[in-house]
C-alpha cells in the first residue's frame, strides 16, 4: 500500500514535471550545447559552418575543430572596447533609472493601499505595448523636426553654440534604453519599500534625525536588496540589446548586441557569432552572481 | 503635505509623464494629416484606412495572430505543468531550465536557436520555428503567475481532498485547477501579448516567407517611416490594454474570492 502511494507520486511527479523538462532539454539545453560546438568550428566559406570532415580527411587541421574564433576575440582590442562600452551603457542606464525609479517607488509604497495597485498598473503599462513601438516613439520626439529638437537649439543658438541633432547618438541611445528598461527597476524597488516597517522612521524622527538621515540611514540599507534585483534586471537586458542602438544610434554606437547580430544575420560568421554570444553569456552569469552577492550580502548584515 | 511629499510628488509626476508623453505623441500623430512626424496639420483617418488597405500588413497580423495563439495555449499547457511541479516537488533541474530563459538577454536564445534549428533539425525557418521558440520564453512567464498563486493558497485543501478520498487526478481536476483556474488565464494573456510584442527571438528565428508583424513594424522604421507606423502602434496598444486590464480584473476578483474563502474559513 506503501510502495503503491510512492510509486503512484513518482508517476504523478513525472506526467507534471515530466513534459515541461521534455520540451526545455530540447529547445533550450540542446540548442545551448550545439552554441558551444559552433564555437570551435571553422567558419564555412559562404558563411554558416564549414563541414567536420573525419580526422582522417582532415586537410592540414582545416575542417576539424578549433579555437580560432576564441583567439580572434581575444587578439583585437576592438572587441574588448566593445563590451567595455556595453558596460558602460547598461551603468549608465541602471543609474538613471535607479535615480528616476526611487521617489516614485517610495511614493507608490506610502500610498493608501486602494491607490497602490493602481499606481503600479499604471508604471507597467506602457511597459506592454510593443517594444519597437516605444523605441520609435523617439525616434518622433527626438528627430530633427520635433519640437523639442527646434526648442533645444533654438536656446543653443542663443547662447552661441552650434546646433545639435539628437537623434542616431549615444544620447538618444540612453534615452531609448531608459525608457523600455525602467519598469523592471520600480517593481523590485516597490516590493521591497512596501514592507518596511514604518514605525521604523517614525523612532528615527523622534531620535532627532532629519528628512535626509531618515532616508540615508534607515530606508536606502533596508531597500538594498530591491536595489539590487532592481539593477540587475535592467543592466542584464541592457548588455544584449541590439534594436535601441540599431534604431536609435548612431553608426559608432555599437554594443555587444548588434556585434552578434551582425555574425549571425550579417558576415554570417557563424563560430564567431557564438564566441560573443558565451562571452556575452559570461558577463550577463557573473553581474547576476554578484547582485545575488550583494543582495543577501545586505540583506545578511541587517539580521 | 510635507515638503518631502512635494518633492515625491512632483518626481513620480514627473517620472510618469516620461512613462506616457511620448506613447500619447505616437497615438496624435496616427490622426494627423501630416506624411511627416512633425507639426500638427489636421485630423484625419486615412493612414487607418492606408493599413486596411495594405495586403501585406493584414497578412503579418494574421501570420502573428497565429503564432501568438499557438504559443500561448503550449506555453500555457507546458507552463502549468512547470509552475504546479515546481511548487509540489523539490526539484533542482527544472526550475534553473523555466526561469532562465527569462531572465536571460534575448538575442541569447535567439541564436541559439537559430543554431539548433539550421544545423540541428534542418528546419526551414517560418511559423514553426517562431512558434517553438515564443513557447521555450513564455513558460518560464506562466510558471511564476501559477506558482505565485499557489504559493498563496493553503495547504489544507489539497489535504482535506485527499483524506476525503479524492484520488491526485481528482484533487487536481475538482480543487486545484479551478483554484489556479484565474493564474492560468493570466498566464495565457501574458503569453499572447509576449508573443505578438516580441521582436528579437522572432528577428532570429523568423525564415523569408511569411511576413510577421513586429518585422514588419521594423522594416518600416527602419525603412521608410510613415504615419502608418503610428496606426499600426496604435491599434497595438488598445490590443495590448484591453488584454492587460482584462487580466489584472481577473486576478484582482480571483484573490477578493480566495479572501473571502479565507474569511468563511476562519
Amino acid at each position: 500500500m506503501i510502495n503503491k502511494g510512492a510509486g503512484d507520486a513518482r508517476l504523478a511527479r513525472f506526467l507534471v514535471g515530466g513534459p515541461p523538462l521534455l520540451f526545455l532539454v530540447i529547445f533550450f539545453v540542446a540548442p545551448s550545447l550545439i552554441m558551444i560546438l559552433t564555437s570551435f568550428r571553422f567558419p564555412g566559406e559562404f558563411g554558416g559552418l564549414a563541414p567536420v570532415t573525419p580526422p582522417g580527411d582532415t586537410v592540414a587541421g582545416e575542417h576539424g575543430l578549433t579555437a580560432e574564433a576564441y583567439q580572434f576575440f581575444f587578439g583585437d582590442i576592438l572587441y574588448a572596447e566593445i563590451f567595455l562600452k556595453s558596460f558602460v551603457v547598461a551603468s549608465a542606464t541602471t543609474l538613471i533609472c535607479l535615480i528616476m525609479a526611487y521617489p516614485l517607488a517610495i511614493l507608490i509604497a506610502r500610498s493608501k493601499k486602494r491607490f497602490r495597485n493602481l499606481m503600479v498598473l499604471l508604471v507597467v503599462l506602457p511597459f506592454a505595448s510593443n517594444f519597437l513601438i516605444r523605441i520609435y516613439a523617439w525616434m518622433i520626439i527626438l528627430g530633427p523636426e520635433s519640437g523639442l529638437s527646434h526648442f533645444i537649439n533654438a536656446i543653443l543658438g542663443a547662447l552661441g553654440i552650434p546646433p545639435v541633432t539628437l537623434l542616431f547618438s549615444s544620447f538618444a541611445v540612453l534615452v531609448g534604453m531608459v525608457y523600455v528598461h525602467l519598469p523592471f527597476m520600480v517593481l523590485p524597488l516597490y516590493t521591497n519599500l512596501e514592507k518596511h516597517d514604518p514605525s521604523l522612521l517614525d523612532a528615527a524622527q523622534d531620535l532627532g534625525a532629519n528628512s535626509w538621515q531618515r532616508f540615508w540611514r534607515v530606508t536606502w540599507p533596508l531597500s538594498l536588496p530591491g536595489v539590487f534585483s532592481g539593477s540587475a534586471l535592467v543592466f542584464i537586458p541592457v548588455l544584449g540589446m541590439f534594436a535601441v542602438p540599431e534604431i536609435l544610434g548612431g553608426t559608432g554606437d555599437i554594443l555587444i548586441g548588434n556585434l552578434i547580430k551582425d555574425q549571425f544575420l550579417g558576415t554570417r560568421d557563424w563560430p564567431f557569432g557564438s564566441v560573443l554570444s558565451i562571452m556575452l553569456t559570461l558577463a550577463v552569469l557573473s553581474v547576476a552572481g554578484l547582485a545575488t552577492w550583494f543582495s543577501r550580502f545586505a540583506a545578511g548584515q541587517r539580521a | 503635505m510635507s515638503r518631502s511629499n512635494i518633492w515625491l510628488w512632483s518626481a513620480a509626476v514627473l517620472t510618469y509623464a516620461f512613462l506616457y508623453i511620448p506613447l500619447a505623441i505616437v497615438v496624435l500623430y496616427s490622426f494627423n494629416d501630416s506624411k511627416l512626424n512633425a507639426e500638427w496639420v489636421g485630423f484625419t483617418l486615412s493612414w487607418y484606412k492606408a493599413l486596411l488597405n495594405n495586403t501585406e500588413m493584414l497578412a503579418a497580423a494574421r501570420n502573428s495572430l497565429i503564432i501568438a495563439l499557438s504559443a500561448s495555449f503550449s506555453a500555457t499547457l507546458l507552463g502549468t505543468m512547470a509552475g504546479l511541479a515546481i511548487h509540489r516537488y523539490k526539484l533542482k533541474v527544472l526550475p534553473v531550465l523555466v526561469f532562465t530563459p527569462v531572465a536571460m538577454p534575448e538575442i541569447l536564445l535567439g541564436v541559439s536557436l537559430l543554431l539548433f534549428f539550421l544545423q540541428v533539425l534542418n528546419l526551414t525557418l517560418g511559423m514553426v520555428s517562431i512558434i517553438i521558440a515564443h513557447t521555450t520564453f513564455c513558460i518560464g512567464f506562466v510558471a511564476i503567475i501559477v506558482r505565485a498563486r499557489l504559493q498563496g493558497m493553503d495547504e489544507s485543501i489539497f489535504e482535506a481532498a485527499r483524506d476525503l478520498g479524492a484520488s491526485p487526478w481528482q484533487t487536481f481536476r475538482l480543487v486545484t485547477l479551478p483554484l489556479i483556474m484565474p493564474a492560468v488565464v493570466a498566464g495565457a494573456l501574458m503569453s499572447f501579448t509576449l508573443s505578438i510584442d516580441d521582436f528579437v527571438i522572432t528577428f532570429f528565428t523568423k525564415g523569408v516567407g511569411e511576413p510577421i508583424l513586429p518585422i514588419q513594424i521594423y522594416t518600416m522604421i527602419k525603412v521608410a517611416v510613415t504615419p502608418e507606423v503610428n496606426a499600426i502602434s496604435t491599434l497595438l496598444m488598445l490590443l495590448t490594454l484591453v488584454m492587460i486590464i482584462f487580466a489584472f480584473r481577473l486576478e484582482a476578483r480571483a484573490s477578493a474570492r480566495t479572501m473571502s474563502l479565507d474569511e468563511a474559513g476562519k
